[in-house]
């Protein structure tokens, strides 16, 4: 099934948003996930089924104050 | 004494709130931010390396139990991305605290604040604590205010540009009429500045630049750690009068 993951086009056997996240070695608690613009809650990440051409961006928490 | 800074229940051990860009690497931060004593760090919300896992993430070396992480939408340059940034964040579980930005332009990075008042509206709505970074209009302070923000956030100079506070008068005025803690974003360039932002009466100032940009950012954490404590003191303590002519300090009696 091919995806586009933050920004990237990709291939996956995932069947769900979990195993995507663990087949990129993601940890789940570290990461908020969107998919198709919808943020998605946590306790979701397993029951959400990925679909072909669906569009996802994982983000995490990185160094910042202000923009610049 | 008991002089904490409370918002919206949270109580805040420090006035001094860090922000964690320009650092040279995550240890570097943490020590900074350790020097500092500040117990808020801003952060922001970016893509995961999904082709190199070996990238590391910032909550592993600031923990989020240990310090309050106020998640920022600093890039955001419309509302719709501030809401999307703010939700994305919220839904990385470690707050409901969101320092909003919604920028108007690339080289000053001055707010929009049009867009800021309508973003500020809708997350205060949705149960974010609202931290809206704002220019040093006291007239959009309040209206921000009334939208629902737990706290205004002027600005003292550009981000980034260490110019210190360009219109203490403002910020002045926009303390006397504010219902809600109002702290000085951006512009603070060295340990002064933060002393005069917080003699103002300012409840707290947020500070990265003047930390990550000096020559030995951990000495300038530590500096203004104790520029923050100064100005508060001062505030508290009220500062004496100015007067054109001099006032001897020591009695005429007894001279001979």
């Amino acid at each position: 099934m091919r995806l586009k993951v933050n920004g990237e086009e990709i291939d996956t056997a995932a069947a769900t948003l979990l195993q995507l996240l663990q087949e990129k070695e993601i940890k789940p608690e570290r990461v908020a996930v969107e998919v198709n613009l919808k943020v998605l809650k946590r306790v979701d990440f397993a029951r959400r089924r990925l679909h072909e051409g669906d569009i996802v961006e994982i983000v995490n928490f990185v160094g910042g104050g202000s923009h610049g | 004494m008991d002089d904490a800074l409370v918002i919206k229940g949270i109580e805040f051990k420090s006035r001094l709130w860090i922000g964690t860009g320009k650092y040279k690497d995550f240890a570097e931060t943490v020590k900074a931010v350790e020097a500092s004593g500040a117990d808020v760090v801003t952060v922001s919300v970016r893509r995961v390396n999904i082709t190199d896992r070996k990238s590391e993430n910032l909550l592993d070396y600031i923990d989020p139990k240990k310090y309050k992480i106020l998640p920022n939408t600093a890039g955001c340059y419309t509302v719709d991305d501030a809401l999307r940034y703010s939700r994305l964040a919220r839904e990385a579980g470690v707050s409901d605290m969101i320092k909003l930005e919604v920028i108007g332009d690339e080289r000053t990075l001055f707010p929009d604040t049009i867009g800021l008042l309508q973003a500020t509206e809708i997350l205060a709505k949705e149960g974010f604590i609202v931290f809206p970074y704002t220019n040093d209009d006291p007239i959009m302070a309040r209206r921000l205010e009334d939208a629902g923000a737990a706290a205004v956030m002027p600005l003292g100079a550009p981000i980034g540009s260490g110019l210190g506070l360009r219109n203490p008068y403002n910020i002045k005025i926009i303390l006397e009429a504010s219902k809600v803690p109002v702290l000085v974003d951006a512009g603070v360039g060295t340990a002064s500045d933060a002393t005069i932002a917080m003699e103002l009466g300012c409840d707290a100032v947020l500070i990265n630049t003047a930390i990550a940009a000096a020559k030995d950012p951990l000495t300038m954490a530590a500096a203004m750690k104790h520029a923050v404590i100064a100005g508060r003191l001062a505030y508290k303590a009220g500062r004496m009068g100015r007067k054109l002519y001099a006032t001897s300090s020591s009695p005429l009696e007894g001279m001979i």
